[in-house]
């Protein structure tokens, strides 16, 4: 095994450097289908955070994960499933993606993969974003199963309509009260877990 | 967890990094996100511990990238305006791999950084330093089959910052990497050898590995240096995290 190369915080400066055209537009507007998922990244003290990132990947609506090279492109036609958005001043971001499917056999309901990363995060956070009509798959998933009524609320999105069509949010909490539900997804978490770990499993 | 009315002096954050060095390092190697001396994690670091969970299968592959994403241009940082950069011109090349020593093949690496002043070209960098018309300072790269990237760029200056009085970042690039799992995805920071900043940089000193700080550092390598061009670092980056075992990518 090769020592891995530490984290460091993505730092206040990276708006030239990460985010890209057409980032949270996974699909165009008006594509049948299309969802919004919009949210504010808070604190710990609840303020908004305005210089947070957040990256998406995800299964498509027939369960498969996307393949093809070319996964910053818009082109309208393709659908790369990942997207990376900055927070404005107001720490809100918006995506506009379609609704991810399980892949057969999957024991995880559908969901969204996210990471955060912010300025004064050294290293970024793994979360999930599941949908609330999901209800079977949802009470099957074994992470969302095993966490407590008010742990598993900060992983399901808000049904939000929009002017666009369906919506949902989803905020992120980085501390503090209503903290959302943050995942170490290492292998390391497979063996013996630190003591300071829960493990839901 | 309120942040302190005055600004700390450096004396006094030197202490808090020597106190957090005299702890035992993270088990994963990682900096802990609550690292006192850099003041800003103070209210973005979770306080509940992480959920270990096992990956999903969306989790376990990654988003891929390619041609269509990265022009050849993009990788040489002083190519995109008119005229050159001013400041120290440089190579900065190496390998990506897995921590097994794979070669992360064909996978996207981006960086961003200060021009030579030490000045971001973002509104919200308030050093009083010169921008650099011909100096942008984004760049990306694909790894090739054998995980390799290299890029040509200036050597970015120190900078100083607010965390407390009289605090200054050595000179680094950032990069932002991405395995064949989403779960390895790395955003880090390469630094230069030898830089009289590194025992007083709270960033930096929140690796508390002597070791693993020495891996953010880039070596100098003559054999990367080109005559009467540019000097040459080599780094190589290594990914953490679970990877599925390579398959059809089509039998997700
Ligand atoms: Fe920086």
């Amino acid at each position: 095994m090769l020592d891995l190369t530490p984290s460091q915080t993505v730092g206040p400066f990276f708006a030239f450097g990460l985010p890209f055209e057409g980032g949270g537009d996974v699909v165009p507007a008006g594509t049948p289908g299309a969802i919004t998922l919009n949210g504010t990244v808070r604190d710990g003290a609840g303020a908004p955070v305005p210089d947070a990132l957040l990256e998406f990947w995800q299964t498509g609506p027939d369960g498969r994960l996307p393949t093809r090279p070319g996964s910053m492109q818009r082109d309208g036609r393709t659908f790369t499933g990942f997207a990376r958005v900055a927070t404005n001043r107001a720490g809100d971001y918006t995506l506009r993606t379609l609704r991810p499917a399980a892949p057969s056999d999957a024991p995880h309901a559908p969901h969204l993969a996210v990471t955060v990363f912010a300025r004064g995060l050294l290293h970024h956070l793994f979360t999930r974003v599941y949908f609330p009509n999901h209800v079977e798959a949802n009470a099957a998933d074994p992470l969302l199963a095993a966490l407590d009524e008010e742990r598993r609320a900060t992983l399901i999105a808000v049904p939000d309509g929009g002017p666009t069509g369906p919506g949902y949010r989803f905020d992120v909490r980085m501390q503090g009260p209503g903290e959302t539900v943050f995942l170490d997804l290492s292998t390391r978490g497979s063996g013996a877990p630190p003591a300071t770990t829960e493990t839901p499993l | 967890m309120t942040a302190s009315p005055q600004p700390a002096t450096q004396r006094e954050v030197s202490v808090e990094i020597a106190e957090a060095a005299a702890a035992p390092p993270q088990p994963d190697g990682h900096p802990d996100r609550a690292y006192r001396p850099y003041r800003s994690t103070a209210l973005r670091s979770p306080q509940r511990p992480l959920v270990v969970a096992p990956p999903s299968l969306t989790e376990l592959t990654a988003p891929v990238f390619g041609p269509a994403d990265v022009a050849p241009i993009d990788a040489d940082l002083t190519r995109h305006h008119t005229g050159d950069p001013l400041g120290e011109r440089i190579i900065v090349t190496g390998r990506v791999l897995d921590g097994d020593g794979r070669p992360v093949r064909n996978q996207l690496l981006e960086i961003w950084q200060a021009n030579a002043s030490g000045r971001y070209r973002h509104d919200g960098d308030q050093h009083p330093a010169p921008l650099d018309p011909n100096f942008s300072g984004g760049g990306r790269a694909l790894t090739d089959d054998e995980g390799r990237y290299r890029f040509v760029t200036i050597k970015p200056g120190a900078y100083p910052w607010r965390n407390h009085t009289n605090a200054w970042r050595p000179a680094h690039i950032h990069f932002s990497l991405f395995g064949t799992a989403f779960t390895q995805r790395l955003v880090t920071q390469m630094y230069f050898p030898g830089d009289p900043l590194f025992g007083l940089d709270p960033i930096f000193q929140s690796v508390t590995d002597e070791k693993a700080q020495q891996r953010l550092i880039a070596a100098y390598d003559h054999d990367v240096t080109e005559p009467e061009w540019a000097l040459g670092y080599r780094w190589d980056i290594v990914l953490d995290g679970a990877h599925a075992t390579p398959q059809d990518p089509d039998g997700v």
